[in-house]
Parts: C-alpha cells; structure tokens; sequence
C-alpha cells in the first residue's frame, strides 16, 4: 500500500518533479535516485530521520546544493539551479529553519529586505499596504507592521517569514521544519497558514520530524530512508507504517506498542470481562 | 473569526483592523506613545538631550560666559572637526564594527593636505581630494582584510592607527608641523567664515518645512491607501516647536559671530546620512547587516559591499574631518589627530545614542554626540581646569552613555523591543 506516488494527482497541475536525483559528496551518498513531485494546490510532507537526506534535498530545491545526477522538471521545463538566487527567479521560495529575520527591523523592512521599493527613496507608504494585504490574505494575527520584529511571538515571526517569501509571487514553498519551535497554539497558527497558503494554488513541500503536524496538514507523505525513496503514503496511514518506513525496522517500540493493543482489544472482545491486564 | 474584521467594518483603516494594539490618537496619543516607548527601554536621544541640558546648566551656573553666544559660536566651530569623524564612526558602528584608526586617518590627511598643498604646490582642492581619496583607499583596505581574511576589526583598525601614524610622521619629516597661509579659502572656511544673518534665518525654516511638506504628503499618501494617518494637528505642532526653536537659537548666535559654514557643512552631512540611513535601501541593508547578518546575507542583500561601503565612508569621513581640522588650526602637525581626537570621535558616536552592538545608529547621533564632548571641553577650559580633568570627565560621561546603552538594550529586550 505504501506504493502509490501518484493517487492524489487530482489537485493541479505538476509545479514540480524530480526524477533519479542523486547527490554524492565525496564517497558519501547523501541521496540515491530520488523521485519527488509536487503538485498546485498540495501540501506534501517531506519525513524522515535524521540523515535521510531531507534537509539535501530541499537544499537542491533552493539551489544550495546542485543534483550530481537526475532530472528536475519546474513546471513542465527542464532546469538547473546554479544559486539560490536562480530558484527564487524560477518561484522557489524557501523559509528556512532558523528563520532568517532581522530583529532590529520592523515587520514591513523585514518582509521586504532585499527587494525594497524605489531604493533611493523608499517608499513606505507602498511597501505598508502591500504588506497588509500580504499579511490579511494569510489571515495572519499580527498586531501591527510597524514593530520590530523582536516584539512579535515565534509563531507570528514564522507568518512574517512566510509572507515575505510569497512576496516574490512563487509556485512552489519550501517549509524545513516550520513548527519545530513553536508551542502548541502557534503550531496551529501555522498550520492554518500553511493551509491557505495551499488555498492560493502553491505546491507546499513541509520538512517535518512532528507526525502530528503532518498529518494535520499534509496531502501526501514521502519517506525518505538513507537517501533513498521509502514510500509515499495518505495522511491517514497508520502511525505504525510511518514509523517503520522511516526506521526501516518493523520491530521497535511503536510496532510493539501497537501489537499490544490490538492484542489487549481482542483479549477484551473476547473475554467482554473487566478483565484489566493483557 | 478572521474575516469578520474586514467585512463588518469597511472603514477600518488596514493598519487598524486587529483590537488587541492600543493606537492613540492624536497628540495625546503621540505623548502616551512616546512615554511608553521611554519606559520599555526604546530612548532614542532622550539620555543625550537630558545630559546636554545637565552639563549646560551646571557649566553656566560656575561660568556664566559658558551660554554666551560667542563662546556658543566657538563651540560649534570646534564641534565640526571631531563632528565629521564621528559620522564616520556611525556608519561602522551601524554594522558592528569599529574603526579605531580615525585619528591617525584624520592627521594622515591633514599632513598630506600640509605637504601637497604647501610644500609641492599643488592646487589646494586637488589636494583635499588627495587626501579625501587615501581615506576611501584605507577604509577600503580595512574592509578587504575584513572580508577576505576575516580579520576583525578592532585588530586591523589597530594596526592602521600604528600604520597610518608612522606615515604621518614619515611624510612630515624633520620639520614636524606644516602651518597653512592665514587668508587662503581653507584657513577662513575653518576660522572665520559665518553665515550671513538673512542665510542663517532662511536655513533654520527649512526643516520645519521640509517635515510640514514630506508629513502632509504621506498623510495624504495613506489616507488614500486606506492606513491610519499620524495625526496632522501634533505635525503642525511639531513643525511649529523646531521652527520657533532653530529660529531662537540662530538668533542668539548671531548675536556673535554667527552660524560658522563650518557648521553648516557637518549639519549638511548629519542630514544625508539620516535620509541615507533611514530613507534608502543602502541604509535599510547597513541597518540589516547589523542587526542579524546571516539574515541579511539570505535576503540577498550583498553584505561584503555594505561592509566595503562603511568601511569606506567611515575612512572617508575621517579624512575630512582632518582637512577640517588643519583648516581650524591653520597647520599639519605631527600631533593633529592624536590624543583624544580618536577616542572622542568614537565616544560622541556612542553618547549620542549609536549602539555598540550594531543595528542601531543615526547621523544626529554624531551631532549630539560630539555637542555633549565639545560642551565638557569648553566648560572645563573656562573655568581653567587642565586637560587631566577634562579627561576623567569625558572617560566618566562616555561610560555612563555606554551603561545607559546596555541597560536600554536589556530592557528592550524584556519589552520585546529590538
């Protein structure tokens, strides 16, 4: 069941695809023969453990990193990725982990740092309201645009991260674990986000080690096992087949936890006695 | 939940929509506004006005020639040098790093000034352009070792000033001083030369007007906009208070000699340097380098160029602020731009509220700055005291601005303020 790439085809057209990428540094393999796509309109979970070769591939994806060998098809044209710059260029955004926001700065500086209008002149006024309207279409809780950003919550910076990368109009979001620090209400919040992002038409490709958040959100979930494809599954496959896939091992804790269980149901089904230990 | 807010109330101002900020109106708000932003830590040149108004007062209770307009005109006069310097300073310290080296730049510059001009001949703003371009060649070296290398800052710039020094004397030479001609354009520009009244008295309405005109027009901009507009009444105020303000105080000084052009120039460049720090996309990147430049480097901001520019500009400013400095004295010595010429420029810059730490910084920083430095000079040789006492002062006046730095920046912190 595991292998089933292409059942959810049904949400738009194929922003990305990736066929046989492989990425060696030195005599390590870091990815083997990857197959990935992504469609318009789709959250697709990127999981694995770490050292899977997550992180490299979504480095290739940013133009960090270039593919030692493989295909990648960006909206049905072939191309290369010398620099980030070029991704970006294509519509690649990426919101890295560590957010990359300058704190001195308000929200507006910050979403349009580096592509700020009529450089020699700014012009505020302008570069506010497209913020706003930024921000509103992202139903985004920020307070206002005009604090430093070291006034706002890690879940609104993570919203600030993502709106500045929608600001360059992209096709495809790359999210390297967007809820990895945050509490429990601003896990939500971007969760949300990432749901309307994926409401717009963007392809959304989430790097995440939080099966929950993946579940919550995803439309698809690609394994990846030391560098290797290791299925595509629905969000709603069990916990157990993630796990294993991700492990490689079917004998560990979850396995066995659920073995238990389902041992315990029937025990209890059987007997329909209070009976308290399997 | 979200979409309640814009479809129930049209009028809503964008800016406005979320209920959890408090925004206060008018010019009630703007004061609210601004006690708060004291209380959590945000100061801006509140420490330095208070200090300036402190010393003023305690200066002119012992010697009441303190606030006499001549003296004042003097002031401004020996302000402008050290001024300059400190600009440069600013531009370094906005990107967190330092240049110990302005000093020697300073004198370096002074000396070449002396020796081209005097000495070889040399048409004398082929000279100045001379020893403006040897600075730009410096900062530029500073940030080719800081970029390439990694050498810190505080290292090369070290090096520089022992460098940089030996060139002042080496170029010198037996004689050790150089003295400029008295009645030459340069000496007058950095000893004589003032404002007439009537150019005085225009200058002063200029900012006020500019405020008036620029703060209109983004009211008007983002009224059209649909985002909340600063109230136009505390503009109006505002324009109003600077105006009668600059107006006052050049009539006072010119009750003396006047405004010295001198002064008009570095009040010029304090000007460029605000618009260019605040207003320009150069300044948003000095600002963002600064503040996180790992950040910066992903938004694709070319982050070796903003290090190369302040660097440059900061060396650059140096080496002005030495031509100036050989204008007010009417010589090149071997002593122009040792002593406390390095330290003072560094110590005006952060009195005057740029932040050691990078990120934070404005050219009227340089401004107050170097007033509150120059004010402490001025009073302590009134009242006769050696340069020893001169010198604790201003070591005590620089420390507590550095206290008053960190202390704002922790705050900030805890308020949530960058």
């Amino acid at each position: 069941m595991s292998e089933s790439p292409e059942e959810s085809a049904s949400v738009g057209e194929l922003v990305l695809s990736l066929r046989g990428i492989s990425k060696n540094f030195g005599a390590v393999s870091a990815l083997t023969d990857i197959d990935f796509d992504v469609h318009a309109g789709e959250v697709v979970a990127l999981v694995g453990d770490n050292g899977a070769g997550k992180s490299t591939l979504v480095k290739i994806l940013a133009g960090v990193h270039q593919p030692s060998s493989g295909t990648i098809n960006f909206r049905g044209r072939p191309v290369t990725m010398p620099d980030p710059r070029a991704a970006l260029t294509l519509g690649i955004a990426t919101v890295f982990q560590d957010l990359a926001l300058c704190e001195n700065l308000d929200v507006v500086a910050n979403i349009f740092l580096g592509n700020e209008l009529s450089p020699l002149r700014l012009d505020e006024v302008a570069m506010e309201m497209r913020a706003w309207t930024l921000l509103n279409e992202l139903s985004a809780r920020i307070p206002s645009v005009r604090e430093a950003v070291a006034s706002l919550s890690g879940g609104q910076r993570q919203t600030v991260a993502i709106a500045r990368s929608l600001l360059l109009e992209p096709k495809l979001i790359l999210l390297d674990e967007p809820t990895a620090a945050l509490g429990v209400a601003q896990t939500a919040e971007v969760l949300n986000l990432i749901d309307r992002v994926r409401a717009r038409g963007l392809g959304v490709v989430m790097i995440s080690h939080n099966m929950e958040d993946v579940r919550a959100v995803a439309d698809r979930i690609v394994v990846l096992r030391l560098g290797r494809n290791n299925g595509v599954f629905e969000p709603d496959a069990s916990n157990q087949d993630l796990v294993s896939a991700i492990t490689g091992a079917s004998n560990n804790s979850v396995s066995r936890r659920a073995e238990r269980l389902r041992m315990e149901r029937d025990h209890s089904g059987s007997a329909q006695a209070g009976e308290q230990r399997p | 939940m979200t979409d309640v807010k814009q479809g129930a109330s049209a009028p809503l101002a964008l800016d406005r929509a979320d209920a959890r900020v408090k925004h206060g109106a008018g010019v009630g708000g703007a004061v609210s506004a601004f006690l708060d932003r004291v209380r959590s830590g945000d100061l801006g040149s509140l420490p330095v006005i208070v200090g300036l108004v402190v010393i003023w007062t305690v200066f002119t209770s012992l010697n009441p020639v303190f606030v006499s307009s001549s003296n004042l005109v003097n002031l401004l006069f020996d302000s402008s040098t050290v001024g300059v310097i400190a600009l440069g300073i600013v531009c370094v310290l906005m990107v967190g790093e330092i240049d110990l080296s302005v000093g020697s730049i300073s004198g370096f510059a002074s000396a070449m000034v002396g020796t081209l001009w005097v000495n070889q001949g040399w048409p004398v703003a082929l000279a100045i352009i001379a020893a403006l371009a040897f600075g730009v060649l410096i900062g530029s070296l500073y940030a080719l070792l800081f970029n390439r290398l990694g050498m810190p800052s505080f290292v090369s710039t070290l090096a520089g000033l022992l460098a940089v020094l030996g060139m002042q004397l080496y170029i010198l030479g037996s004689t050790g001083s150089i003295n400029l001609p008295y009645g030459s354009a340069l000496v007058d520009f950095g000893q004589l030369m003032v404002m007439p009244k009537w150019v005085s008295h225009t200058l002063a309405v200029i900012p006020g007007l500019a405020m008036l005109i620029t703060g209109l027009r983004t009211v008007a901009r983002r009224r059209a906009a649909n985002l909340s507009t600063p109230s136009v009444a505390g503009l109006i105020l505002r324009v109003a208070a600077i105006t009668i303000g600059l107006e006052l105080i050049v009539a006072y000084l010119n009750q003396a000699r006047g405004i010295p052009w001198m002064f008009g120039l570095f009040v010029g460049l304090v000007v460029a340097m605000n618009y260019a720090l605040t207003r320009t996309k150069w300044g948003r990147s000095m600002t963002a380098v600064g503040g996180n430049r790992e950040a910066a480097r992903r938004a694709g901001i070319k982050v070796r160029a903003i290090y190369l520019s302040a660097f440059a500009l900061c060396s650059l400013f140096a080496a002005l602020g030495g031509v100036l400095a050989a204008a007010r004295l009417a010589s090149a010595s071997q002593q122009a731009g040792t002593g406390d010429v390095n330290l003072n420029a560094i110590a005006a810059a952060v009195i005057g509220g740029t932040s050691l730490f990078g990120g934070r910084g404005s050219g009227s920083a340089a401004l107050l700055g170097i007033l509150v430095i120059q004010s402490i000079a001025s009073g302590l040789t009134l009242l006769d005291l050696s340069s020893s006492l001169r010198y604790m002062i201003t070591g005590a006046v620089l420390a507590i601005a550095v206290i008053v730095d960190s202390l704002a920046r922790r705050s900030r912190a805890s308020h949530g303020r960058a």
